[in-house]
This record gives structure tokens, C-alpha cells and sequence, in this order.
């Protein structure tokens, strides 16, 4: 027949942010993109001045303690290389570009974080 | 978008003008343009191409990095920013001159000089800076003829442990094959086809947890091919014991410093060595006929702060020679004055300035800002670079919305003002770039650069015509 085929919708699980100046949104993140992907197609204040390839850390995200251990994706030692860089690190921290979604984090809430001077004596 | 942030500021449009097109200019002008509707961002830069370290100092085998470049790209495309090259400020047209045409004018124009050592023998042949090393495999517009001797010795001296020095290390260890398929200038692999460089050491005022170097490119050069880095176990041992309490970063790194080190009998006459030695200071380069043939340094002892503050190196008054036919200073870049009516702070090589407004004696001077290396000093990543930009737009927007910016010529374009200059647009900077990669596409390369400012506009003229 001429009928198009029905484009299936991409499944989506909820995702929310807390942006910089404190403010949450909850989204539809599509299964299967990174958070980095997410962030962008929403508007959510992170950058990804790498494009996702593990050298810059400018997509740090901070997870909330009780869905941090949930997050499927291995924290590798080059990810933690690049954490090391990032400022306000935290024992949460993780890089949006590292972690993919899917079922086991519906409902996941991280924050951008807010500390933008280093304080650290590197 | 935030139009509320202006509407207590003057009607109609805001006009910014911001010097330097490196990481600083371009995030601050990301941030004006995404936070206010009604900002309209002129970016000049003394050279025909954009993106200033980015293009000139990020190292060729990480293009990575410069994907930063992508993003920079869809903002000069859009009509709220445009990018005016070959437009030097402070020569070409002056900060007065400049500021009559916009509300506000922010500098970051980097840090174009380097610090030398200050020691008997430096200006000998043989000794170079780490900003000329880089900007000559980088392709910055004349450094191209830079005379390096890569062939007269197998040692190379770099002073200073930071991320430039490992850079530069490994350049001159990584075998050319890998290099050859990077952007690095062509003329750059010809010489170093001749090297004969095949051991770098590494030398640090301070001790092992004072290198400033970051994890993951101490991690890159441990596992480069046909090259051994050596750290001496015993220069290791003695924070054996207390790497456990230190903050996160620096735990890693000196857990991998640790773990790397050895009693260097593993190594074998055919491997390449990058060796990091502690607690030296330069104290003479050692020349015959003004040729390098080595360097004296003087042996360090590492007094702690009693409130764990700052560790200082006090020289022990023992010297020791290494034989070398390369010096290499890497002990950081530096930012100049580019005109007489900016204070600046010669001291600290910075402009004197608070969150990025330029002040002047304790007042500030409306309309005027400062934002990255040439605000901060000349450390950190492009992440730091980043934020200190966010923070310096942050400054402009306040200022707007409290009516603080200066009105200028805003109908009037500078453009149509600045008579007997090239300025190079955004689309002419594109054409070079095709020409750079399909130049780049014949021999195997992501890109050819062209390091001659005149071929430049040659080929800009002939994409008019
Ligand atoms: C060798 C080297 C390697 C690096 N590698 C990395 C890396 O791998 N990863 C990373 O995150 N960071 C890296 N960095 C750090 C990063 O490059 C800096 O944080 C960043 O470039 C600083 O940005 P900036 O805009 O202040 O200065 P710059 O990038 O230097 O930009 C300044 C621009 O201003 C222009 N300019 C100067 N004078 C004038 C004038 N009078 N009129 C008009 N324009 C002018 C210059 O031509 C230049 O384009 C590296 C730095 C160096 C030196
Ligand atoms: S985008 Fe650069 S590390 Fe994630």
C-alpha cells in the first residue's frame, strides 16, 4: 500500500536537572543518548566543548547520592582522569558525555554544578 | 534568553566588541549572546585565521580538544557575532578608538610572551622558549624558519614540569609515523625526521607533589610506544606513605607517579626516555662558542609550610651539569601591554581588573572588561578559560542592566570607518580552511595549516575574484 509507515517514537525515560541557578526540569530522555545529548536538546545550561570524547570535563554533572551506585555505565580511570579536572568535584561527580540512558536511571536527578572558581592548589 | 536583563539598560541594540579570538573571546561571547536577545558581539583578532590557542597551542595529537572549534564555528555563523580578523588592537586601531564604536569592550587578547630564566648563557643557541617550540610546530605565522638544532645531540633539557612541557616532551619522543598523520606543520616533521633527540628530562624546582602537569597526560606519555618514562623510586618513596590523605587529583597523580617510578633498569639503549628530575633550579646554561652543550643546576631542598600551605625550594649551595644540546624553558607564557591607556599590572603580567571589569586605581572604567589569560594569568585549561569568561560576561550583563555602559557611535559599523586595512570575515576565514584541509587531504593529513599570512589573503582575494 501508499500508507507511510508510522515512525515509532523513540521510548524515553525521565530525566532531571538542577541547572545553576537552582532551577529543576524534568525531561524525556531519549533511550540510548548520552546526557550531554540530553542537556543540549533540552537548553540545559552544560557545555560538551569536546563533543563527548573524554578531554575536557566541561560536561561534569554532580548525581544525586541515591542514584549515583544505579548508573550502569563503568566510571573508567580515563574518565576519572578528567574529573580530576573538574571543578567542584564531588564523590558523585560523573562526565554527562560518560553515562548513556536507558531504564535503570528513569527518574535520575543530577545538578550543574555551581562552583565555577578552583579552588583547588594544583 | 534573558531580555528582562536589559531592559533597565539603554534601548535598542548593545554593542560589544571583544579583542582576541582565542578560548576567552569566543566563551564570552557565547555567554552575551545566549543570556541577552539585543547583544551584538564583534570579535577582532590581529591574525587572518581564529580560535588563538586552540589552532596554536593545543598539541596536534589531540585533536580532541579542538573540537571546541565546531562550537565556536556555529556562533561566528550567526548574525549576532561576527569575527574581524587581521585587525591588530593597539596597533591598527587603538582601545579609545574602539570603545567609541561599541557599549563595551572586553580584552582577551592571552598572553603572546613567555618568562625567561634570567641566567648566565640563556640567549647561547640551543636554548629556546616553549611558547616559540610550540608555536613552531603549531604553524604560527613566523616561526616557521625557527633554527632548532634536533640534530646535534641526543638529550633535551625542558625546565618546568607543567602540560606544556609534557607537550613539548612529547612531540620530540612520539615516533613520526604517529605524528605525521596529525595537523602539525609539515615543515615540522622534516626537521624532526632529522632528531636525534631520544631522552627529555624534565626538570621541577619542587618535589613530585608540586609538578603541575594533570593525570591524564602523564598517563598518555607513560603509555606512548618505544619510550620509557622514568621517575626515580626514590625520589617517590618518601610520600609513600601519605598520598592517602591528599585531596582526590593529586592523590591519583601521585599514586600514578608512584606507580610508574622504578630503579630505571629496565630501560634499554633502544627506547626513548622521558625522565622527570625534582628539585633542581637552572643556574647556567653552558655554551662553547655560544652553543649549548649543557646546564648547571642548583640542588633544592623542599621546606614545608608548617600550616601546609606552600612547599618553597631553598637551594642546598650543590650543583650538578647534565650534558645537553637543548634547553627548552617552559616556565610559562606571559601577556603584554597592548596600549598605553590599559592598566596594567607588569608585575603579575595581568590587567588590573575585579570579576573581570577593568580598574584603574581603585575605580573602574565603565564599559571596559578583561577576560581570560590576560585577566587571570596564563594557567588552566580551556574548562578555566570557560568559567573565567561566564564570570566576565556575567559582569557585562549586570552592568547593562543597571545602565552602566558607556552610549557610543552604535549606528556608525567600524567597518566601513577603518580605512586601509584587510579585515578577514568569518566566511574568508572559512576559505582558507577549506584550503587547509584539502592542502591536508593529499598527504594524509586532517590539515595542511598555512603558516604565511600573505599566502592567506592571497587565497582570500583569489575566492573574491
Ligand atoms: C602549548 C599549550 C597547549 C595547551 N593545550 C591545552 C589542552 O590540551 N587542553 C586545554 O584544555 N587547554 C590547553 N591549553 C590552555 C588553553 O589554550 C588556554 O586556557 C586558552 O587558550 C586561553 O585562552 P585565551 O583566549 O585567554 O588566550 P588565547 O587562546 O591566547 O587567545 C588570544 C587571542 O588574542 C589574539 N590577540 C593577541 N593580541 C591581539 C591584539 N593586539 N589584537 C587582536 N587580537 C590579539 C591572539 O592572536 C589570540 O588569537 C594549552 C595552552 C598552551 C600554551
Ligand atoms: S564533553 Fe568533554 S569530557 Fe564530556
Amino acid at each position: 500500500s501508499s500508507q507511510k509507515p508510522t515512525k515509532k517514537k523513540p521510548r524515553t525515560v525521565k530525566v532531571t536537572f538542577v541547572d545553576r541557578d537552582g532551577d529543576e526540569i524534568t525531561v524525556d530522555a531519549k533511550i540510548g543518548d548520552t546526557l550531554l545529548e540530553v542537556a543540549k536538546e533540552y537548553d540545559v545550561d552544560l557545555e560538551g566543548a569536546c563533543e563527548g570524547t573524554l578531554s575536557c570535563s566541561t560536561c561534569h554533572l554532580i548525581v544525586d547520592k541515591n542514584w549515583y551506585e544505579k548508573i550502569p555505565d563503568f566510571l573508567t580511570e580515563e574518565e576519572q582522569d578528567m574529573l580530576d579536572l573538574a571543578f567542584g568535584l564531588t564523590d558523585t561527580s560523573r562526565l554527562g558525555c560518560q553515562i548513556v540512558v536507558s531504564d535503570a536511571i528513569d527518574g535520575i536527578r543530577l545538578k550543574v554544578p555551581t562552583e565555577t572558581r578552583d579552588i583547588r592548589n594544583l | 534568553s534573558n531580555n528582562a536583563a536589559l531592559s533597565g539598560g539603554r534601548r535598542g541594540l548593545t554593542r560589544i566588541a571583544i579583542v582576541g579570538s582565542g578560548p576567552a573571546g569566543f566563551y564570552t561571547a557565547h555567554h552575551l549572546i545566549k543570556q541577552c536577545d539585543d547583544v551584538r558581539v564583534d570579535i577582532f583578532e590581529a591574525l587572518p585565521v581564529p580560535f588563538g590557542l586552540i589552532r596554536f597551542g593545543v598539541a596536534p595529537d589531540h585533536p580532541e580538544v579542538k573540537n571546541v572549534i565546531n562550537q565556536f564555528t556555529t556562533l561566528a555563523l550567526t548574525d549576532r557575532c561576527r569575527f574581524i580578523g587581521n585587525i591588530n588592537i593597539g596597533t591598527d586601531i587603538n582601545i579609545n578608538q574602539l570603545r567609541s564604536y561599541y557599549n563595551g569592550v572586553v580584552l582577551a587578547y592571552g598572553a603572546e610572551e613567555d618568562k625567561t630564566m634570567g641566567i648566565k648563557g640563556e640567549d647561547s643557541y640551543g636554548v629556546f622558549s616553549a611558547r616559540s617550540f610550540v608555536s613552531w610546530y603549531n604553524g604560527l605565522p613566523g616561526y616557521e624558519n625557527l633554527n632548532l638544532n634536533l640534530s646535534s645531540g641526543d638529550t633535551a633539557v625542558i625546565i618546568g614540569q607543567g602540560n606544556v612541557a609534557l607537550d613539548i616532551a612529547r612531540i620530540l619522543l612520539t615516533p613520526l609515523d604517529t605524528l605525521k598523520e596529525t595537523d602539525i606543520c609539515s615543515h615540522a616533521v622534516d626537521a624532526l625526521s632529522f632528531s636525534k633527540i631520544k631522552k627529555v628530562i624534565m626538570v621541577g624546582r619542587r618535589g613530585p607533589l608540586q609538578v603541575a602537569f594533570t593525570i591524564k597526560e602523564l598517563r598518555e606519555m607513560t603509555k606512548l610506544p618505544q619510550c620509557k618514562t622514568m621517575i626515580k623510586h626514590k625520589d617517590m618513596l618518601p610520600y609513600k606513605d601519605i598520598i592517602s590523605e591528599l585531596p582526590r587529583p593529586r592523590k591519583r597523580l601521585t599514586e600514578l607517579m608512584l606507580k610508574t617510578s622504578s630503579d630505571g633498569r629496565d630501560i634499554s639503549n633502544d627506547d626513548n626516555v622521558l625522565e622527570l628530575l625534582f628539585c633542581r633550579s637552572p643556574m647556567e646554561i653552558i655554551a662553547r662558542n655560544e652553543i649549548t652543550k649543557g646546564i648547571k643546576l642548583e640542588i633544592n631542598e623542599l621546606i614545608e609550610d608548617a600550616n601546609g600551605g606552600n612547599t618553597t625550594a631553598v637551594g642546598s649551595g650543590e650543583y650538578e651539569t647534565i650534558d645537553c644540546s637543548m634547553v627548552l624553558r617552559s616556565i610559562g607564557y606571559k601577556s603584554r601591554n597592548i596600549d598605553p591607556e590599559i592598566p596594567f599590572d607588569e608585575k603579575l603580567g595581568i590587567i588590573n581588573n575585579s570579576k573581570g571589569r577593568v580598574v584603574n586605581n581603585g575605580t573602574t572604567i565603565n564599559g571596559l572588561y578583561c577576560s581570560g589569560w590576560v585577566k587571570r594569568g596564563p594557567t588552566g585549561v580551556i574548562l578555566t578559560t570557560m568559567n573565567d569568561a561566564f564570570e566576565t560576561a556575567g559582569s557585562i550583563i549586570e552592568d547593562n542592566k543597571n545602565g552602566m555602559l558607556p552610549s557610543s557611535n552604535t549606528a556608525r559599523d567600524i567597518l566601513n570607518d577603518i580605512k586601509g586595512f584587510e579585515p578577514v570575515l568569518f566566511e574568508d576565514w572559512l576559505k582558507i580552511d577549506e584550503e587547509e584541509k584539502r592542502r591536508g587531504e593529499l598527504v594524509g593529513k586532517p590539515r595542511e595549516k598555512i603558516v604565511s599570512v600573505l599566502e592567506m589573503l592571497q587565497i582570500i582575494k583569489n575566492n573574491k575574484n
